[in-house]
């Protein structure tokens, strides 16, 4: 069965997966705020999303 | 020649937007690459690392945006947007003074390169003003200066503590705008959306809190925005306008690699859909027209 959450390591609160979770997408933690990266590998995990750099935008 | 394109998409990291856009290919039975651009390695002697009739752009870095493009565009893929685009886009230097030469309306604006002409330059608007970096995004490092003090003070700071792209002072009107800007949507020669962006405060960037309400494409929105697009080069653009107290329209900015996850449900458009679509044809063009560039 697909894990539908994992801990959050910032605030260990629930990282909620989207059912098409795809690697390399950002998750926000709706306890603590931080986003996260999911990186490949089974189960799923995450790694902290990179931080705002000046030339970021659209 | 291959009658399916091959599309490629080169990303920083999946956001809304990205899965919005890889769902919509998916749905159209279209398989993506997905190349990270943390990871690609371009040789200049060699073809690009990856095969693709069209690439879609959407790196969150404008730098690595710019440069890929480029390299791309230089080893004949097609690309959306282009580097001119990019180039033009991704700096408001560059974006105010092709629009300006292609007469789109604009703000008044000012650059200067000393403090002390910039100075003046403000001081000849007239305050406020707005001084932003040329390169930058989502309302950060914007300022709105209201005295010379304010002026001196951030001239001083910004040629101290910035780096030297903090020294290209970029001056530009304070309009007087309602709590809101406009922001449209150009998909290829098509205005196809626009919402406005409300907020109390000056700066109406949906990233600093503005809020995303639909806004009715008149033909006056519609005609600015496909002139704005075209003077830039065209493509996928998203447009921002500044409404004047004397009831007309100023191209504020034009984005490249635009955002557009508050505009679906409030438009009622599917944006992702119209990207892809746009892509598709441009692949399908690009295949016709040179189908020997296209075995990259």
């Amino acid at each position: 069965m697909r894990t539908t959450q994992i801990e959050c390591p910032e605030c260990a609160g629930a990282l909620a997966l989207p059912a098409d979770v795809m690697e390399g997408e950002i998750l926000s933690c709706d306890e603590c705020g931080v986003e996260w990266e999911v990186v490949g590998g089974e189960p799923l995990s995450v790694v902290r999303a990179p931080e705002v750099e000046e030339d970021w935008g659209e | 020649m291959s009658s399916t394109p091959r599309i490629a998409m080169l990303l920083s990291r999946v956001r809304v937007e990205e899965k919005l856009l890889l769902n919509a290919f998916h749905s159209c039975g279209v398989n993506v690459a997905v190349i990270d651009d943390r990871e690609v390695i371009f040789d200049l002697h060699a073809d690009p690392p990856f095969l693709a009739d069209v690439v879609l752009e959407r790196c969150v870095n404008h730098s690595r945006a710019l440069y890929a493009l480029r390299l791309l565009n230089d080893r004949g893929v097609t690309t959306v947007n282009s580097y001119p685009v990019a180039l033009v886009c991704g700096n408001k230097l560059e974006t105010s003074s092709t629009l300006e030469r292609a007469g789109v309306p604009i703000p008044r604006c000012k650059i200067a390169f000393t403090p002390a002409s910039a100075l003046e330059a403000i001081e000849e608007l007239g305050y406020p003003v707005v001084l932003k970096p040329a390169v930058g995004s989502w309302g950060r490092l914007l300022s709105k200066i209201n005295d010379r003090d304010a002026a001196e003070a951030l001239l001083e700071h910004k040629e101290v503590l910035g780096s030297y792209h903090h020294s290209i002072f970029y001056i530009q009107e304070y309009v007087e705008k309602p709590a809101r800007d406009i922001r449209s949507f150009v998909v290829g020669d098509e205005t196809i959306c626009a919402i406005y962006r409300q907020s109390q405060h000056w700066i109406t960037n949906t990233q600093r809190g503005a809020t995303a309400i639909n806004c009715p494409v008149t033909d006056e929105i519609a005609q600015l925005s496909v002139d704005a697009a075209r003077a830039v080069g065209g493509g996928v653009l998203a447009v921002d306008l500044l409404e004047t107290p004397a009831g007309g329209l100023l191209v504020n900015e034009v984005n490249y690699t635009m955002e557009f996850r508050n505009s679906i449900a409030v438009t009622g458009v599917d944006i992702p859909d119209k990207v892809v679509t746009y892509v598709m044809q441009v692949a399908q063009e690009t295949l016709a027209q040179a189908p020997a560039m296209s075995g990259v």
